[in-house]
């Protein structure tokens, strides 16, 4: 029964879909927008990558919702779990002598590949929350990898903070020197496609980069400690 | 069949958004409905990135000098769908965290046995 009233019910939606969308075309020249944003993004940013330059530049006070929205869902995630009543620890045995080795070894790597991905943020595909997602995929390896192992509950929400209050000082610190608005880009430009270059835009996506990544990681943690 | 390979990223994205909506209405089960609006999610994301190709673009990075700058696609939806992702990553796991305290609670996930969430 329920299966013929959601074929039914798909059926709806899916034909609305069609009639609206069928003369959308497809792959071409984009919107006015856009358009402007390739054209002017790299003087008025100095990112070669436009994405981060709309991310991060244009639309950077959406960030910092976005941002907010994720840290919210944190503590949300902390809130739900919190009263469960603990369970009694369990015995755990320890990983084979392969794999912690592995684990050991991998974990830097990773970091260090995640902390490329957001310091390169302004010139590569990639950015802060990519490069978060790395470091807390890292995270994940010790969690499966090395069993027993915790980061630590304080370091990762110092780190958490201090990103957020580093994002919202130079956004501040923009509105009072750079222009009229929040997260202006009052730093030098640089030249073009180097890493020191586009103003604010590497200093905040580093800072996402911590918070994201030591945000996920104790979400993580906290999902594997109920589990 | 030129409708089919002029449209072909539609059809893949709507294909995945009616996948994860027939997941979310019929299973029964707590965990494959949030995997369901995973997938619904994916869905959109990928038709929001196939509203600003232009057919032959590249990325929008003036990594190297000679890059034409009208043969780019559209930067505004990958901006968009950058934050979406993030925003999922948030739902999935505060959805994952409701599923671990209901089935703490009812000691099912079956949606049929939760009186509350019964349809």
């Amino acid at each position: 029964m329920r299966k013929i009233i959601g074929i039914i019910l798909l059926i709806i939606i899916c034909w609305g879909i069609i009639l609206s969308l069928y003369k959308i075309p497809f792959g071409i020249p984009k919107t006015k927008v856009g358009e402007y944003y390739i054209d002017k993004g790299r003087e008025e940013t100095g990112a070669a990558n436009i994405v981060t330059s709309v991310v991060l530049n244009y639309r950077g006070f959406d960030t910092l919702g976005e941002v907010t929205v994720l840290f919210l869902a944190a503590i949300g995630l902390v809130a739900v779990l919190a009263t469960l009543k603990k369970k009694e620890k369990r015995k755990i045995e320890p990983s084979s002598l392969i794999l912690r080795t592995g684990c050991r070894f991998l974990f830097p790597l990773i970091l260090l590949f995640g902390a490329y991905i957001f310091i390169h943020g302004h010139l590569t595909p990639g950015g802060g929350f990519q490069g978060g997602a790395i470091i807390a995929s890292a995270f994940i390896l010790v969690y499966l990898g090395c069993r027993g192992r915790r980061i630590s509950k304080t370091w990762s929400s110092i780190t958490e903070s201090l990103g957020g209050l580093i994002f919202v000082i130079i956004g501040l610190v923009g509105l009072a020197v750079g222009g009229h608005y929040f997260l202006s880009n009052f730093l030098p430009k640089g030249e073009l496609n180097t890493l020191f270059s586009a103003g604010i835009i590497p200093i905040i996506y580093i800072a996402i980069g911590f918070k994201v990544g030591s945000e996920l990681a104790g979400v993580i943690d906290n999902l594997m400690e109920e589990s | 069949m030129d409708f089919l390979s002029n449209n072909i990223y539609y059809i893949g994205a709507f294909g995945l958004v009616f996948i994860g909506l027939f997941i979310i209405l019929v299973k029964h089960n707590l965990i494959k409905v949030i995997i369901g609006i995973s997938i619904l999610e994916t869905g959109v994301n990928l038709f929001l990135i196939a509203v600003g190709y232009i057919s032959k673009g590249t990325a929008p990075i003036f990594s190297r000098p000679g890059l034409n700058a009208k043969n780019m696609v559209d930067p505004v939806p990958q901006a968009l769908v950058l934050t979406a992702i993030v925003i999922g990553v948030a739902v999935l796991a505060l959805a994952l965290s409701l599923a671990i305290r209901l089935y703490k609670h009812y000691g099912t996930l079956d949606l049929r046995k939760i009186k509350e969430q019964r349809w």
